[in-house]
């Protein structure tokens, strides 16, 4: 009985009144979802229905169709994005596969060396590598780019080939492994390094060595973490810009739809039935990996931030 | 249409072998090497698990870095140097003026409103029925990308001459307030609030969430007892729940610093860094890759470095003593 009355106590339970509370919250969650909403009703307008009547009217005035759509997923030539949008959709998933993988598998393994193998400046590095997360990416782009084009030198003695991958998916899934590490490294060490450290011994003493630890124990053990952080850098990488419009020319071969999106914002004239289709099918897959994902999501910022 | 699928097989076939080569060769360094024993053993799986991180790590962020720096000192083409020239150029260009001014405006402005909403609703949210509903929809934003929220906002602040009828939200709202709607992207200095208002839109959902776990984090013994106290309202919340979930407000404030600094995708998209709105990040790509100046580009990514070094050092103090607790 007891009990129960302390778990009603909340500690929000004695600043607002549930009334208040309730009437606030979702007055914002309204304000918060409408403009949303208004792209959505907006993406099955007409052209010129976009231009003189407010989406909310249209609501009560339906005219809706998938023209739009239409239009953006495979062209028309009269309008700004004749080609489709369908090419840059697909360079979207070629670039955020790779680059999702391959920065959480090497941060998960050195994440496991900096938890579990005991070396000299193991702190050390851990702690460059905290501190490298809120470095700008700014810092690295001119300097990256360059390499990727020419090579490094030393006065006129090449020290590192010219990658010749500029402008290529390679090109755009290597800086954004780069870039992503520090912040992954950190997140999964927190996960890996809470691992039970008796598992570890025994399996240390039966004769396992740190291969077989880490894929027989660690991997499985870690997958909760693993599939948090993932889904953080997916959207990373979906959503990005600037490495984007960086390390990938503009062209149908490899921009992803988030910059091609942003390409299409700048002409103005007739774009708005393809700027909001296009705008609404560049957030629906992320939108749909956080829903149906969101649990692991909202557990993945949690590791980060809360000092247990 | 063929031709979509002949350019897109491709595509996804170098995919599969990116990422078939990549654990291919993974597996091999792993058999290889575990079969190993004796003194090797260590050195060896330290490399392999190591190594290519801080490979991936020196070659990407920390060489680039310290590059960037020289670079700051250097002509637009990196081949000659200019002392100290690109660094006056900031301090005497009108442009960057108002750039700066701006930019710590929005430092200042963003990481707070973020902070405050989302612990106001983190607050609240524990204390109505069926929480996850409003959670998940004041979340949500945080899935879509600067870009598409821009887009998003565009249709909100879209503005028509007053002759015609308004098809923006916040045009239409101004109206029926009967106030005369102008075309926001223009509006000094409103303009640079307006974009914060797309940043904060999609940020608060991290906020909230990190401060609602903080806040159920609080013993309820606490709030029970102070409450026996007398303790209600805002008395409770600065002398109890507060202090209790300061941490966690911090590094909600810190996080938002170092987005805000970054901020480049909004300005980008709305405004195009024109009518005052511009900020470093923004000017840093374009005297970049618009000018082809890397003098001056690196000078200002410089700036926005030595901007989140506070940041940089608070956090690594606090990891610290984390750490010693532990």
């Amino acid at each position: 009985m007891r009990n129960r009355k302390l778990a009603e106590h909340n500690p929000g339970r004695k600043i607002f009144s549930s009334k208040i509370a309730t009437t606030i919250v979702w007055l914002i969650t309204l304000i918060w979802t409408v403009p949303t909403l208004g792209l959505f009703v907006t993406s099955f307008k007409s052209d010129k229905k976009i231009l003189d009547e407010a989406w909310w009217v249209s609501l009560f005035n339906p005219d809706f169709s998938l023209d739009n759509y239409k239009n953006v997923f495979f062209g028309n030539d009269t309008e700004s994005l004749s080609t489709g949008i369908l090419p840059y959709f697909v360079n979207s998933i070629v670039i955020t596969l790779p680059a999702t993988i391959f920065p959480i598998v090497i941060a998960t393994m050195a994440a496991y060396a900096l938890a579990w193998i005991r070396f000299r400046g193991s702190n050390f590095l851990f702690f460059s590598i905290f501190a490298l997360q809120v470095v700008p990416l700014q810092m690295a782009l001119i300097p990256l780019l360059l390499l990727f084009t020419g090579g490094a030198h030393i006065g006129s003695i090449p020290i590192f080939p010219a990658l010749g991958i500029a402008g290529e998916f390679a090109g755009i899934w290597l800086p954004h492994t780069m870039f992503a590490l520090p912040l992954a490294i950190y997140l999964l060490h927190n996960f890996i390094a809470s691992l039970p450290r008796d598992l570890m011994e025994a399996a240390h003493v039966d004769g396992a060595n740190h291969f077989k630890v880490f894929r027989m124990i660690v991997l499985p053990l870690a997958i909760p973490g693993i599939a948090a952080i993932s889904i953080f850098q997916f959207l990373w990488v979906w959503n990005d810009l600037l490495v984007a419009l960086t390390f990938a020319s503009g062209t149908e071969e490899v921009a992803p739809i988030n910059s091609k999106l942003a390409s299409l914002v700048g002409q103005y004239g007739s774009g708005y039935t393809q700027l909001s289709a296009g705008a609404f099918i560049t957030i629906a897959v992320p939108l749909l990996v956080f829903f149906s994902l969101q649990r692991f999501f909202v557990r993945g910022l949690l590791a980060g931030s809360v000092k247990s | 249409m063929s031709e979509f699928i002949s350019t897109t097989i491709p595509k996804f076939t170098s995919v599969f072998i990116a990422i078939a080569v990549f654990f291919m060769v993974l597996s091999l360094l792993f058999a290889i090497a575990g079969r190993l024993d004796g003194k090797k053993t260590r050195p060896v799986s330290l490399a392999i698990f190591l190594g290519p991180a801080l490979l991936l790590l020196l070659a990407g962020l920390v060489i680039p870095g310290v590059r960037t720096i020289v670079f700051s000192f250097m002509n637009p083409d990196s081949n000659g140097w200019v002392g100290f020239e690109n660094y006056y150029w900031m301090s005497q260009d009108p442009n960057v003026k108002t750039i700066m001014f701006n930019t710590i405006l929005w430092i200042l402005v963003v990481p707070l409103f973020t902070a405050a909403l989302g612990l106001l609703l983190a607050i609240m949210l524990d204390r109505i029925k069926h929480e996850s509903i409003p959670k998940s929809l004041l979340f949500m934003p945080m899935a879509i990308s600067f870009v598409g929220a821009s887009i998003i906002f565009k249709f909100v602040y879209e503005y028509n001459e007053p002759s015609e009828s308004q098809i923006g939200l916040l045009s239409s709202i101004v109206k029926f307030l009967g106030f005369t709607p102008t075309d926001w992207m223009l509006a000094k200095p409103l303009n640079t609030f307006l974009l914060m208002i797309i940043y904060v839109w999609t940020q608060m959902g991290f906020g909230m969430v990190i401060l609602s776990a903080a806040i159920k984090a609080v013993p309820s013994d606490i709030v029970e007892a102070s409450a026996l106290d007398g303790a209600h309202g805002w008395g409770l919340f600065r002398n109890i729940t507060f202090p209790m979930v300061k941490g966690s407000f911090i590094v909600v404030l810190a996080t938002g610093v170092v987005g805000a600094l970054k901020v480049f995708d909004i300005v980008r998209t709305m405004t195009g860094g024109n009518f005052g709105t511009n900020v470093l990040a923004n000017e840093m790509y374009s005297q970049t890759f618009v000018q082809f100046d890397q003098g001056k580009g690196s000078a200002l990514s410089v700036v926005l470095f030595l901007l989140v070094t506070p940041i940089l050092v608070y956090n690594i103090r606090s990891l610290r003593r984390e750490r010693a607790h532990s």
